[in-house]
């Protein structure tokens, strides 16, 4: 019951009251707010920039999702061994995860500095000169890409570490002893023995994608021209720097129904392939 | 060509020594049953053997091929894990054929294999079930049947047995060493109930700290065990060890022994009888009944001579009760000699005989 109240309060109500809200025109002194039906996404269909948002946040997810994943899994594995020092390194793995976002967007933000930042510093060595990584419109979605893979593949890594030690080692070696080489006892059993966990992860992952929001705020503001802005924070720009409230709103149900469609095809789709135990 | 020879073996891991100069055979064909308690290396010597370990010293053949560094797969061995590791997202067929498809083996060749191998341990019905939908005896059954699909000759089994109840257990024993006598195998097989090694081997193996205590046919280990290790290991309830150095009436003991023994022979060490040797009557050593067990068939006495434990065999239901004092004794050509380091000494007359 006390879940329920706490749902109902903090889920279930604001939801229903963003729907309502996105059905209404912007309220100003003269004019107050009165309904107008679909207006709102009207409008939205024909805004250039939450197409740009959208196609940004899809290039995002596309470029995040699998290399993070696979990193995920490669560090994994390589903990999962017995390595001197291995609690070390799965910590260093984990650091990334478990630093405040903000500061996180600061130490990059000094990376890409332009000229005096470290990664202009380590090129000039080598005779390339400096570039404006986030200043650029080509550069700056990748250059948040790369960031972000850097601080999610740490955190997959312990789900798919726990998951990995999870697997009794005969596994292994029955199927040494049945000639198969590493990678193909990674492909035909320890992978699909993961598939739970990659499921849990790319479904996380995927939130994420669309969740960004303090990372432009700090780096970006989802500049230049747009080049770097996504669907979260177009809204929270929509919302509170133009008070847009109600345009938000619309945009906000939008992004709900996007991850209500993805959530359900992971699970609905993917489900029939993962083993569970 | 399949025998098996182990020579000098030796498993350490730092300081710790796990197999210290094991030396066996196991002849084509055979059952080599490894026996010992829990941390005695048996599991180590069976891992070593298929090559999920590195060797220390000593070398290892199988079919007259040394094979003490050769990779795993190359061994031409099979194994049967405790825990079976089957692929638990593999369906029985699937993973009765998972060694096969691994090593490229046509279709046809693989098809005719699986229906033969299912056939044989009676898992036609169930090859498209996964694991999580058998019972533990069917769980074994699949595990035997990767084996048997293989084709290897040399089979090796880590305590199959352990993860199923007593009537199925003794079931199983049987259906293996059928198996094995069917196909031929040689099988080299690990556990620590003696009641298995009994039942099954040709030869059994049997371990302490690493090391061979004895190696010989069950019946030998059971009538001339050559340590009171050996002794006590095999046996339910074990064989009674006197400790002569505890025992101060020695002519009750002689009287015991059949009356017959020199009391100079009876200096130190042990004397040992097994509990169905031991005899209750009016005269021998003077005991006092601590326990009785009743089992069916037969009854088994526990008593105490001077704060040693004497177990007693008796068929049928005899009832004794507990602080009841009686004497034991028992025929002469049952005693078992075993000097104070616990090595068996052989009387020279009873050598020939």
């Amino acid at each position: 019951m006390p879940a329920a109240i706490l749902l109902i309060a903090f889920t279930h109500y604001p939801t229903v009251a963003t729907v309502i809200d996105s059905l209404f025109s912007k309220a100003t002194a003269i004019r107050p707010s009165r309904f107008v039906g679909v207006l709102n996404y009207q409008r939205m269909l024909d805004d250039p920039i939450f197409w740009k948002v959208l196609a940004n946040n899809a290039w995002f997810a596309l470029g995040t999702i699998p290399t993070s994943i696979a990193l995920a899994i490669l560090m994994a594995l390589f903990v999962n061994r017995s390595i001197p020092g291995r609690s070390l390194v799965r910590m260093a793995y984990f650091t990334p995860t478990v630093l405040p976002m903000i500061a996180v967007a600061n130490i990059w933000l000094f990376f890409y500095t332009p000229d005096i930042g470290l990664i202009d510093q380590i090129a000039s060595w080598f005779g390339f000169s400096g570039h404006n990584w986030l200043g650029d419109p080509t550069t700056v979605l990748p250059a948040i890409m790369v960031m972000t893979i850097w601080k999610e593949a740490g955190f997959f890594m312990i789900f798919y570490l726990a998951a990995m030690q999870n697997i009794p080692p005969e596994l292994e070696e029955a199927s040494q002893l049945e000639g198969a080489t590493r990678w193909y006892y990674f492909r035909r059993v320890m992978f699909p023995l993961l598939m739970p966990t990659t499921l849990f992860v790319l479904v996380n992952a995927v939130l994420n994608s669309f969740k960004l929001v303090d990372h432009l705020f700090v780096l970006t503001k989802g500049g230049p021209d747009n080049a770097s802005n996504l669907l979260l924070y177009y809204i929270f720009e929509t919302a509170f720097s133009y008070f847009e409230t109600h345009f938000a709103a619309a945009l906000t149900v939008v992004l709900l129904i996007l991850l209500s469609v993805m959530a359900l095809l992971q699970f609905f789709v993917l489900d029939k392939r993962v083993h569970y135990r | 060509m399949s025998g098996i020879d182990i020579c000098e073996l030796g498993k350490q891991w730092g300081a710790v020594v796990a197999v210290d100069r094991v030396s066996f055979r196991v002849a084509e064909g055979s059952l080599t049953v490894l026996l010992g308690p829990s941390g005695c290396g048996k599991s180590t010597i069976l891992r070593l053997i298929a090559g999920l370990e590195n060797v220390s010293s000593g070398s290892i053949s199988i079919g007259g091929n040394e094979v003490t560094h050769l990779d795993a797969a190359r061994r031409g061995v099979s194994m049967v894990f405790q825990s079976y590791a089957l692929f638990p997202h593999l369906n029985v067929r699937e993973n009765i054929l998972f060694g096969l498809k691994v090593r490229k083996i046509s279709q046809s060749e693989r098809r005719s294999r699986l229906e033969e191998a299912a056939h044989m341990v009676g898992l036609e019905d169930l090859l498209n079930r996964k694991p999580a939908q058998l019972s533990g005896g069917q769980r074994q059954r699949v595990a035997l049947a990767r084996s048997i699909v293989s084709r290897r000759r040399v089979c090796l089994m880590d305590e199959p047995l352990s993860n199923l109840d007593a009537k199925l257990r003794a079931e199983m024993r049987d259906e293996i060493r059928s198996l094995q006598k069917k196909l031929g195998l040689t099988m080299l097989y690990v556990t620590h109930d003696q009641v298995e090694a009994m039942t099954m081997a040709d030869q059994v193996v049997l371990l302490r700290k690493g090391r061979v205590e004895q190696t010989g046919r069950p019946h030998e280990l059971y009538e001339r065990p050559q340590t009171t290790f050996a002794a006590q290991f095999m046996g339910s309830p074990p064989m009674n060890l006197l400790k002569l150095d505890l025992i101060e009436d020695r002519s009750a003991l002689a009287a015991a022994c059949g009356g017959s023994l020199p009391a100079a022979r009876f200096a130190d060490g042990y004397v040992g009888v097994r509990p169905e040797h031991v005899r209750v009557g009016q005269s021998g050593l003077p005991v006092r009944v601590s326990a009785t067990d009743y089992l069916g068939a037969e009854t088994v006495l526990r008593m105490v001579h001077g704060g040693q434990t004497v177990f007693g065999k008796i068929d049928g239901h005899r009832r004794y009760n507990p602080g009841e004092q009686l004497h034991v004794s028992w025929p002469e050509e049952a005693v078992h000699r075993f000097g104070a380091d616990g090595i068996r000494i052989e009387d020279p007359q009873r050598v020939s005989s």
